[in-house]
């Protein structure tokens, strides 16, 4: 080629087993030069990255096989059918050659030229297996490259193969030889054939004793053991998010934005007119201020998630779950987010992708807003603490309580209408343990905290402005909240909240306001009841409304922010139906709860 | 209801009885002899390389009893008892 002709872009399609250090290898090649989006239609996610200006690379869901169903292999096989794939990375396990072979196979009918990279080889070696890379390549007709990719070992040859462009010469002109062969008829004839090659490259040189792995499932899966386990590192991920690391740091930035930030802003705009600084300063500043606040916690969960993840771990929390999960139509490996969402529903949402199907993402997203968060727990405190005083622990618990039995119910329910044809069988495969790399972490993470920030961030900023607007203004211009548009849209819709026994307008701007996040609740009630909230608030509930507003609010649509993580991870048809229905069963079980309570007070 | 396929017709030509991983006791081997009942989980099981011939042994029990975990081809899978049932084993060891 000669210099002045610009080189087309190649794209590169990576694909392997779960499990074979797809990810590790793909940040290698692409650093944080890489973009992350779903792919169309579905909750599959999508990672493109580039390794230089010619060089594209599509990272393919982790799969065993091209043909057995799943959503991720029907991804991957029009991408390669359609995508103008000009060359495929197919990373396989060196110390498990046999079975992410069957991939390679399928992979050959694509008469795309194929580099098989090999991972791990240094743990094929510890398990005393001796591969003939020439000769494999030679049977299998394709280019081989052994690399070590958790140490980085061979990439930079990799690298220096993809830069030099030389496969899609190499390869091309005799890729219709090998492709009538290869036709089998059954699975078992691919790995009769598979076999046949291996016997030829492959020695094992000593058989393996008790691997490091079997040692830790002792432990860790033990009959005794495996479930206290499992609930400290549970507790441990909790304590990290919430108190040790993510939230203090979280308080910090609160601090520096509302502390800092915004009164020397609200200085420097001394001079325009009022509003225009409340604007900037409560608009702007408090509404997207009040998502960047939730980074620190994203970060710090997603390090936690993280690690369990590349290190084995997650796989054993899905065995141990299952069982218990199962019933209400989820798989084990749901626990986590469900447990996380306790915390922050945002975090608990976005760490449903390192979910298996599609169905367990898209379920296990609309049951987590019932878990209780706490942001909610400043709302049951100040409303035990006027009504039910002495009793606080006991109402909080309770709604603690209501929030997974109601999951609970959905999901039965959910599991037997809308998911029912879904349903994916339960099979993981339990990876051998190892020590996650911190690059591998940071990176992940990292990626994690940017697109939240970047789409999560840029719906609120909208938001944020809208409820300012309704808020201090009305037809007439700027004014106070209790004869703004929002009182407005709260006496509207007020006579909705009668059958439930707490209609005013009061409680609803107050239900409103509390989208922005829950604990504004509290907030605009003390703004608009105006002063002690202990006081007034027997003087407007009885205790058998206030349980049945307490209700509402466990159960209501959350916060701007999970509302807005939700588009951006599943679309804004879900996010609907999850608003919308999330409503209407709030709105039931408290009526549930008002009626009924009022009905056995009254008999008794 | 199990769908007449081949696997279920050699099994009762052979007139063997029938047995599963589900019968195998923690620590058994065996050899898979076919999968049955539903095509996608057979399918799955099939391309992972349960075939017939292939040693499968049962290696845990999760503490609650279900799934459990069964090797074969060199990795560990964790599979729930009603679909462990499918997968028709010969040669206990």
């Amino acid at each position: 080629m000669t210099i002045s002709v610009p080189k087309r872009m190649i794209t590169a399609a990576l694909i392997g087993n779960p499990n074979v250090g797809k990810t590790t290898l793909f940040n290698l090649l692409t650093g944080s030069n890489q973009h992350v989006g779903n792919w169309p239609g579905v909750t599959v996610e999508k990672k493109e990255g580039f390794i230089n200006d010619n060089i594209k690379i599509v990272d393919l869901p982790g799969i065993y096989a091209m043909d057995t169903y799943s959503n991720e292999e029907k991804i991957s096989k029009s991408f390669l059918e359609n995508g103008n794939v000009d060359l495929i990375l197919n990373i396989v396990d060196a110390s498990n050659l046999h079975r992410n072979l069957y991939l390679t196979m399928q992979l050959k009918e694509f008469n795309i030229p194929i580099v098989l990279i090999l991972n791990m080889v240094d743990v094929a070696e510890n398990k005393g297996i001796k591969i003939d890379y020439e000769k494999l390549s030679k049977l299998l007709d394709v280019m081989v490259v052994p690399i070590v990719a958790s140490k980085g070992k061979g990439v930079d040859k990799l690298e220096e193969l993809l830069l030099n462009d030389i496969f899609s010469k190499a390869n091309h002109d005799n890729d219709n030889q090998y492709h009538d062969e290869l036709r089998f008829k059954s699975e078992a004839e691919t790995y009769k054939y598979i076999e046949g090659i291996l016997s030829q490259c492959l020695t094992h040189t000593s058989e393996n004793t008790v691997t490091i792995t079997e040692r830790l499932d002792k432990i860790l899966i033990n009959k005794f053991l495996a479930y206290p386990i499992l609930v400290a590192i549970a507790y441990f991920i909790f304590q990290f998010t919430f108190s040790w690391v993510g939230q203090p740091l979280a308080d910090l930035l609160d601090t520096f934005v509302n502390d800092w930030f915004a009164p020397h802003v609200d200085i420097l705009l001394s001079g325009t007119s009022s509003w225009f600084k409340s604007l900037i300063v409560d608009g702007i500043i408090g509404g997207v201020g009040s998502v960047i606040v939730f980074l620190p916690v994203v970060l710090a969960l997603f390090l936690c998630i993280s690690f369990l993840e590349d290190s084995g771990y997650m796989a054993r929390v899905a065995f141990l779950m299952d069982k218990i999960i199962r019933k209400m139509g989820l798989s084990g490996k749901a626990f986590i987010p469900l447990i996380i969402s306790f915390g922050c529903n945002v975090p608990g949402l976005m760490s449903t992708r390192t979910l298996e199907s599609e169905k367990d993402r898209k379920m296990t997203a609309l049951l987590l807003p019932f878990m209780s968060c706490n942001a909610r727990l400043p709302i049951y405190l100040v409303m035990a603490g006027a009504l039910f005083r002495g009793h606080e622990a006991l109402v909080v618990a309770s709604l603690y309580a209501l929030g997974v039995v109601v999951a609970f119910f959905v999901g039965i329910l959910f599991k037997n209408t809308i998911f029912k044809k879904d349903d994916e069988p339960f099979i993981i495969e339990l990876p051998e343990y190892k020590l996650p790399e911190l690059k591998s972490l940071v990176l992940h993470t990292w990626e994690k905290g940017k697109g939240f920030l970047r789409k999560a961030g840029t719906i609120i900023f909208s938001v944020s402005i809208i409820v300012w607007l309704l808020s201090n203004f009305n037809f007439s211009g700027m004014t106070e909240i209790d004869k703004s548009f929002i009182a407005g849209i709260g006496r509207f819709i007020s006579p909705v909240f009668i059958p439930l026994g707490f209609a005013s307008w009061q409680n609803s701007v107050s239900l409103l306001t509390g989208i922005m996040a829950k604990e504004v609740v509290v907030g605009t009630m003390g703004v608009i009841y105006g002063g002690n909230l202990t006081k007034i608030l027997p003087t407007v509930f009885t205790p058998i409304s206030a349980i049945s507003f307490l209700v509402f609010v466990l159960l209501y649509t959350p916060c701007i922010s999970l509302i807005a993580t939700m588009k951006k991870e599943y679309g804004g048809k879900m996010t609907a139906f999850s608003v919308t229905y999330q409503l209407v069963l709030a709105w039931i079980v408290s009526f549930i709860v008002y009626n009924g309570g009022s009905l056995i007070l009254r008999i008794f | 209801m199990v769908p007449y396929n081949q696997e279920l017709r050699m099994i009762i030509n052979e007139g063997v009885v029938m047995m599963s991983v589900y019968d195998l006791k923690p620590g058994q081997t065996a050899l898979v002899s076919g999968i049955l009942g539903d095509e996608k989980l057979a399918k799955r099981l099939r391309a992972l390389g349960a075939n017939e011939g292939v040693k499968v042994r049962v290696k845990n029990f999760a503490p609650l009893g279900d799934p459990i975990i069964i090797n074969f081809m060199g990795f560990d899978l964790a599979i729930r008892k009603s679909d462990a049932k499918n997968i028709v084993v010969k040669d206990v060891v």
